[in-house]
């Protein structure tokens, strides 16, 4: 079989060791911490209150704005309050509905299968998914109706569906695709059912032989759907070069892959939205991987949103070894986290418990210009020039002349580096500063 | 003749073409320059700190004359300065007051509560974009010294317990440091000032208290102690509105607070508890 890759990339030890764990349901917890923004764009507006008994699957968030998600309960219970909690992603407190659970876990009235799902059309499909509160499941956690409906001058004619899951150690999207391939392909349906797309591409690592053939599989029941298999290579699954890979298009700079005719949603996300259309069932749960030598339980957990982390570990067994770094989402690109004490988001496609076996500080050296950052960027850049620039506040030519909005942040350059310069740390900040001065 | 003083003529010759040339060109192209702008240079403390906005101190000095900016804005030369230039130019006496730049934060090692290790970039601006540092209130001073490395009248220095101090008789109050901290926890203030709200945490107060021994617990007892109207809360924060009248009672309000979060800047005398 032909495979496919894109120009750069780095190949980090991949560590896929929970590959064979089933996906298990974790009981649920008896308190939930739900919050009000776990997607970009706009937090959510509240709609309950300190006291209000809500179901299972209730809206509980209103999405503020086009870009924006609905927040709901992810199971029945009482809101306890409405305050700050920790959050994985901003590292600082925001607002959190705090529910306490009543272990009943009784769906809000109209949950079920509707007879008509395998019937239902582009607009209803786009509603759904709005209604159901669904974001990337990779981890950018950005609104997929939002995705779903682009102007009407751009056409789509391509939906990638995107089962790489380059990151290292996270194995829930290859998981899903094991478990549950019919479902996810179900998912991919209704997204070209959405958009209009004449093609539909599943792509997946060629490190997931077992998820491969689960879709090969499943496959001969869906003729509009094809596989392709791509090369091992991190960041195989990141949007435009996932997209360069399959369709050899380029997005062009501060593009969006509509404007090459193509969408991509995860693996993940397509379930979600396969769920959302049949059942009318919103995202109030997810798959993520712990991993790590510090997890005593590694494996593949079906959680609600709002579970601690410390849940989640205690649950499973405990850490093992002296815990140097957690990190939410894969080693490449997830964040530092500062307390286990913070919740499950939609994003969260992984916990990574590490200690000194993984984790090695270093002092970082001084550049010896040996561009190795440049040969691995897949995008194109110059790290070491953009490090630089921006060290020196010079953000005006990073921009423009180095393109700094351009980075996607994958980590391939700091990876590479052999005088450890954290290229991505300057980066980010080089773009936090450019918004800042807007 | 010889081939000596034919070789000095024709220099001499050339000498005196190109001078004549020169002092055409410079006939011709001078710019006429107001010549106060010259003297308020002379004036001005010339350290091109840019704390009046502009590009340095011939900008300010032309922007002076040609009327654009007030003849106080040199926050290093002070009342002085800003006499001489208004007196030069025929203004009204300009006032100045003497502002210092003070750090309205007491997170220091001793009393903030480190969340993790910090092993990124040691840089406030950098900690602050990314991972906020490694304390656990994320209003307070990260603690890198960015500030320090800002002042251009060397005024500034790290303390040893993660605080920067500001050396009050050097420090001009240009606001540079002000600009350079992401966590807007410097300010300017007068001088004579003596009682500030050492804290910016606007989170409840059980959770700035877990964050910081020194932290504001917006509980509410100096704005009681206060004469009325001139301290309020705002943000889980008590703020002083009308400082003079604070600092008269400075005494009695102090003495309310349970954090000593409020309290007579006496140079970092570390917080009891």
């Amino acid at each position: 079989m032909n495979k496919f890759t894109f120009r750069g990339g780095v190949h980090p030890p991949y560590n896929k060791i929970t590959s064979n764990k089933k996906i298990e349901a974790l009981p649920l917890p008896e308190v939930l911490y739900v919050p009000l923004s776990q997607h970009a764009g706009k937090p959510a507006k509240p709609l309950v209150k300190r006291g209000d008994v809500v179901k299972k699957g209730q809206k509980i968030g209103e999405a503020d704005g086009f870009i924006s998600a609905n927040i709901h309960a992810p199971t029945s219970g009482k809101v306890k309050s409405i305050m700050e909690h920790p959050h994985p992603v901003f590292l600082e407190n925001v607002p959190t509905v705090i529910i306490e659970a009543d272990g009943d876990d009784t769906w809000f009235d109209g949950y079920g299968e509707r007879k008509d799902w395998q019937e239902r059309t582009r607009e209803e499909i786009i509603n759904d998914v709005k209604e159901a509160g669904i974001v990337g499941l990779g981890g950018a956690a950005f609104p997929s109706h939002v995705k779903l409906s682009p102007p009407p001058e751009k056409k789509i004619d391509t939906v990638i569906i995107n089962g790489a899951e380059c990151e290292p150690y996270l194995t829930a999207d290859d998981r899903l695709m094991q478990e549950r391939p019919e479902d996810m392909l179900w998912g991919a349906r209704l997204i070209k059912r959405a958009v209009g797309a004449e093609k539909v591409y599943i792509a997946i690592e060629d490190n997931k032989p077992k998820a491969i053939n689960s879709i090969q599989d499943a496959l001969r029941e869906f003729d509009d759907i094809e596989l392709r298999v791509v090369k091992t290579k991190y960041p195989e699954g990141a949007e435009k070069q996932l997209i360069k890979a399959l369709t050899g298009r380029e997005v062009p700079r501060g593009g969006l892959p509509m404007d090459v005719g193509c969408l991509v949603h995860n693996a993940g996300t397509s379930i979600a939205i396969y769920e959302a259309v049949r059942f009318g069932k919103p995202l109030i749960e997810r798959v993520l991987t712990l991993s790590g030598s510090g997890a005593q339980g590694k494996g593949n957990y079906l959680v609600r949103i709002g579970t601690q982390f410390s849940y989640i570990v205690g649950k499973t067994g405990g850490t093992s070894g002296d815990i140097k770094k957690v990190i939410m989402g894969g080693p490449m690109m997830g964040i530092s986290q500062y307390s286990l004490d913070v919740p499950v988001i939609k994003g969260t496609s992984g916990i990574l418990l590490f200690t000194s076996k993984e984790v090695k500080f270093h002092e970082p050296y001084p550049c010896i210009r040996c561009s190795r950052c440049v040969s691995v960027c897949p995008m194109g850049l110059l790290p070491l020039i953009l490090v630089d620039l921006v060290k020196y506040g010079r953000l005006e030519i990073a921009k423009e002349q180095y393109g700094l909005l351009d980075c996607i942040e994958c980590g391939s350059c700091a990876y590479i580096c052999p005088s450890h310069i954290p290229h991505v740390q300057w980066i980010k900040y080089g773009k936090s500063e450019l918004r800042r001065k807007k | 003749m010889n081939a000596l003083t034919g070789a000095l003529l024709t220099m001499a010759i050339l000498g005196l073409i190109f001078s004549l040339f020169l002092v055409l060109a410079y006939k011709k192209l001078k710019v006429e320059e107001d010549p106060r702008i010259h003297e308020i240079v002379e004036i001005l403390p010339g350290a091109n700190c840019g704390g009046c906005g502009y590009p340095g101190c011939s900008a300010y000095a032309e922007a002076v004359v040609r009327g654009e900016a007030p003849p106080n804005l040199c926050a290093p030369g002070g009342q002085e300065v800003a006499e001489a230039i208004s007196k030069l130019l025929g203004l009204e006496i300009a006032t100045m007051e003497k502002k210092v730049a003070k750090l309205m934060c007491r997170g220091s090692i001793e009393n903030a509560v480190r969340r993790a290790e910090y092993t990124g970039i040691e840089t406030c601006r950098v900690a602050d974009a990314t991972l906020k540092g490694d304390k656990a209130c994320v209003y307070g001073c990260l603690g890198f010294g960015d500030c320090v490395r800002s002042c251009p009248f060397d005024a500034m220095y790290m303390g040893e317990e993660g605080l920067p101090h500001i050396i009050e008789e050097k420090c001009t109050g240009c606001g540079i440091c002000v600009e350079t901290c992401p966590r807007d926890i410097l300010e300017l203030v007068p001088i004579e000032r003596k009682v500030f709200v050492f804290c910016k945490n606007i989170e409840r107060g059980a959770v700035a208290r877990k964050y910081c021994k020194a932290a504001c617990i917006a509980c509410g007892l100096c704005v009681k102690a206060a004469p009325e109207g001139t301290m309020k809360m705002e943000n889980n924060l008590a703020v002083i509105i009308d400082w003079k009248s604070v600092d008269e009672h400075a005494e009695e309000i102090i003495a309310k607070c349970p954090t000593k979060a409020i309290k007579l800047d006496e140079k970092f005398a570390e917080v009891e508890v």
